[in-house]
C-alpha cells in the first residue's frame, strides 16, 4: 500500500467513467488516493488546470474527444501527485495538439522533480522526453543508456545530404568526395549526394570547397543525426512484427 | 469502510446515469404496471376493484351436498361484486359460451361428484376407494386473470374438501388398524363424518372470499394493481441485479478495475463497494417504484417501516442472485444473457413465482 501510495499509473487505454463529468472522475479517483475535503477540491482544480479542462470540466466525459479524454486519464494519475509516474503510450491516437499538449505536460511534471516511466512506439516521443532510453524487444531489454550511449554503442554515424543542381554531375562530386579524411562513403541518387561521416561538422568545410572546385552549385545542405529509430531498427531488425 | 461506501455511491451515480438501465429499472415496471392496471379496469373508474363482475358459467350436474355447496360459493354474497355466475344444466352450451367470450370459465361439476369424495360405508370395509370424479373449469383463454380467479377459488373449495376428507378417513383408519375402534365403530364414524362433512362443507367454503379487512376493522377491497405491482418490482429488481453484477466485470474490460487496484483501495474495498452499489442500487428501484406507485396510482403498500425493511431484505437477497450470475459469466454481456436465461424459463414455467412474491410483499407488508 506504501507503494502504491506513491505511484501513478496512466494506463494505455482510457480508465475512466464515461457517464461521470472530468471533475467527478477527479474526485473519485482521488478519494481512492485518499484524498478529501478541501485538499481534493484544490487538487482536482489544479489537475483540471493542469491538463486545460477547466472550462469543460462539469460535462461528461463520454461527450468529449480522444484527446480531451486522454488528458483526463492523465489527470487521474497526477492527482495524489506521484513520485514515480508510469505512462503507458498516452499519445496513442489522438490529434497533433492533444499530443504537444500531452508532451509539453510529461516535460513539465520531469522540470517539478516527477520521475516518469514513459512506454511509446515513437521514437520522436522517446527522443523529446528521455534522459535514458530503455529499447525493449520480445519482452527483453536489450539496450539501455542515455540518447548518445544508445547511438554510441551502436556504432551510428551522420550523414551530410548535399542537393546539386539538376544540370550538375552529382556522381563526379561523390566520387571525389570520397576522398576526404573523414568520409567514410559517398554516393549519388539523382540530384543528391549522401555523405556518411563520424561528425559532418568535420568535413563540411572540405566538402563545399570541393564542390566549388568542380563549379558544382550547391543548392542546400542537410545534416541528419543518428536517432533513436535507426538506433532501434539496428537492435530489432527491419522485419515486421506481429 | 469509506472506500466501500464511496464506490458504492458511485455505481448508484452510473446506473441512475445510464439511459437504458433507467429505462429496464423504472419506466419499464411502472408502465407495464400502468397497462396492466388498465387491462385490469384499475383505471376505469372504478377504484374499489381492477376485477369484478366476472361472468361464470356454473354447470351443476352433481345436485348433491358438495356440488350444491360449490355452486352456493359462486352465488355466495362475499363474492357478489367478485362473480357474476349463470346457472347451466348443459355443459356443451356453456362450452359454447366461453368459446364465444361471452364468459370468464365454465366451472362444470359432475354427477357424482359428491358421491366420490363422501366416504361410503363400504369403503370401511374393502380397500376399494370410489374413483375420483373430477370437475371441469373450462377457462376462457383471452380472460386469464377473469379465468385464474375462477380456478383459485374452484382450487380453494377442493382443498378444503379434500381436507376435511383426508383428515377424517386418516383418522379413522388409524384408530382401527391399532385396534382402538371395530369395524362397525369405523363405519358408524364414518357415516358420521360423512354427514358432518356434507352439513360443514358450504360453511367452510365461506372463507373463500375477496374481501379482507385491516387490524382496525376497515374492509379492503382487492386491488389487482397492488397485486401485479409488487411482482413487477420484483422481477425488474432481477433485471437491475443483474446489470450491477456486469458492472464488476466491466471495470474490469473498460480498464477501471485494473486502475483501482494499482489504487491504496484493497480487493476487499473494491469487492465491498461493487456489492454494496448492487445492494444501493437495487434498494433505490424498488423505494422509487413503490413511491411513485403510490403517488400515481394511490397504491397501499402497507406501514412504510416494514416495506422498508422488507424491500432492504429482497433487495439484499436479489444482490445475492446478482452476484452468483457475476460469478458464471466471464464478460459483462453474458450476465445479461445468463440472468435473463435464467430467470424467464423459472417465470414461464412457474408463473406463481411473482405471485407468490407479491403476495409475500403485500402480506409481509
Amino acid at each position: 500500500m506504501a507503494v502504491r501510495n506513491i505511484i501513478g499509473v496512466v494506463p494505455q487505454d482510457l480508465a475512466l467513467y464515461e457517464e461521470l463529468t472530468a471533475r467527478e472522475n477527479l474526485i473519485f479517483w482521488g478519494q481512492m488516493y485518499n484524498l478529501s475535503g478541501k485538499s481534493l477540491n484544490r487538487r482536482v482544480d489544479e489537475v483540471l488546470e493542469q491538463i486545460g479542462l477547466t472550462d469543460k470540466a462539469k460535462n461528461r466525459v463520454k461527450t468529449y474527444s480522444g484527446g480531451m479524454k486522454r488528458r483526463v486519464n492523465i489527470g487521474v494519475g497526477l492527482l495524489h501527485k506521484p513520485r514515480l509516474l508510469f505512462m503507458d503510450e498516452p499519445t496513442v491516437g489522438i490529434d497533433p495538439q492533444s499530443r504537444r499538449a500531452i508532451l509539453d505536460t510529461v516535460k513539465d511534471l520531469n522540470k517539478q522533480g516527477m520521475t516518469l516511466l514513459y512506454t511509446t512506439h515513437y521514437m520522436e516521443e522517446a527522443q523529446e522526453l528521455s534522459n535514458r532510453v530503455g529499447i525493449i524487444d520480445h519482452g527483453e531489454m536489450i539496450a539501455l543508456g542515455t540518447q548518445k550511449e544508445l547511438t554510441q554503442q551502436v556504432g551510428q554515424a551522420e550523414t551530410l545530404i548535399l542537393h546539386v543542381g539538376e544540370n550538375d554531375d552529382s556522381e563526379a562530386l561523390a566520387n571525389a568526395l570520397k576522398g576526404i579524411a573523414g568520409v567514410q562513403q559517398a554516393e549519388a541518387v539523382d540530384h543528391e549526394v549522401s555523405i556518411v561521416c563520424a561528425e559532418a561538422e568535420d568535413v563540411l568545410a572540405a566538402v563545399v570547397t570541393k564542390a566549388n572546385e568542380r563549379g558544382i552549385k550547391i543548392r542546400s545542405i542537410d545534416i541528419r543525426e543518428p536517432n533513436l529509430e535507426a538506433v532501434f531498427l539496428h537492435l530489432t531488425g527491419r522485419a515486421l512484427r506481429d | 469502510m469509506l472506500k466501500t461506501l464511496l464506490i458504492g455511491i458511485k455505481d448508484l451515480r452510473l446506473a441512475f446515469r445510464d439511459r437504458a438501465a433507467l429505462i429496464l429499472m423504472l419506466a419499464a415496471p411502472f408502465v407495464l404496471t400502468l397497462g396492466l392496471g388498465l387491462v385490469t379496469g384499475r383505471f376505469s373508474g372504478n377504484a374499489n376493484s381492477g376485477l369484478s363482475n366476472i361472468p361464470v358459467v356454473i354447470v351443476n350436474l352433481d345436485k348433491q351436498q358438495l356440488g350444491n355447496a360449490l355452486a352456493d360459493v359462486f352465488n355466495s354474497a362475499e363474492l357478489a361484486d367478485l362473480m357474476e355466475p349463470t346457472a347451466s344444466s348443459d355443459p356443451e352450451a356453456a362450452r359454447r359460451l366461453i368459446d364465444e367470450d361471452k364468459a370468464a370459465a365454465a366451472v362444470i361439476i359432475p354427477a357424482g361428484f359428491t358421491q366420490s369424495i363422501m366416504p361410503q360405508q363400504s369403503g370401511f370395509t374393502s380397500n376399494a376407494m370410489p374413483e375420483a370424479v373430477k370437475i371441469e373449469v373450462y377457462a376462457n383463454p383471452s380472460r386469464p386473470t377473469s379465468a385464474g380467479v375462477i380456478k383459485a377459488i374452484v382450487d380453494e373449495f377442493i382443498s378444503r374438501v379434500e381436507e376435511g376428507r383426508v383428515s377424517g378417513m386418516t383418522a379413522i383408519m388409524q384408530l382401527m388398524f391399532s385396534g382402538r375402534i371395530t369395524q362397525d365403530q369405523a363405519e358408524a364414524a364414518g357415516t358420521a363424518m360423512s354427514k358432518r362433512l356434507q352439513t360443514s362443507a358450504p360453511e367452510s367454503t365461506l372463507a373463500i372470499t375477496m374481501k379482507s379487512s385491516t387490524a382496525s376493522g376497515e374492509a379492503i377491497k382487492f386491488d389487482a394493481l397492488a397485486f401485479i405491482a409488487p411482482g413487477m418490482a420484483l422481477m425488474f429488481l432481477m433485471y437491475t441485479v443483474s446489470y450491477g453484477g456486469r458492472s464488476i466485470l466491466a471495470e474490469r474490460t473498460q480498464g477501471t478495475l485494473p486502475r483501482l487496484l494499482v489504487s491504496p483501495t484493497s480487493s476487499m474495498q473494491i469487492l465491498g463497494g461493487k456489492i454494496f452499489g448492487i445492494f444501493l442500487t437495487g434498494a433505490a428501484q424498488m423505494l422509487i417504484l413503490i413511491g411513485a406507485s403510490s403517488l400515481f396510482f394511490q397504491l397501499k403498500w402497507g406501514d412504510p417501516l416494514g416495506v422498508v425493511v422488507l424491500v432492504l431484505a429482497a433487495v439484499f437477497g436479489a444482490t445475492g442472485w446478482g452476484m452468483i450470475i457475476t460469478a458464471i459469466a466471464r464478460t459483462p454481456g453474458q450476465v445479461a444473457n445468463v440472468g435473463m436465461s435464467i430467470i424467464f424459463p423459472c417465470l414461464a414455467s412457474r408463473p406463481c413465482l411473482l405471485t407468490n412474491a407479491s403476495k409475500g410483499l403485500c402480506a409481509a407488508s
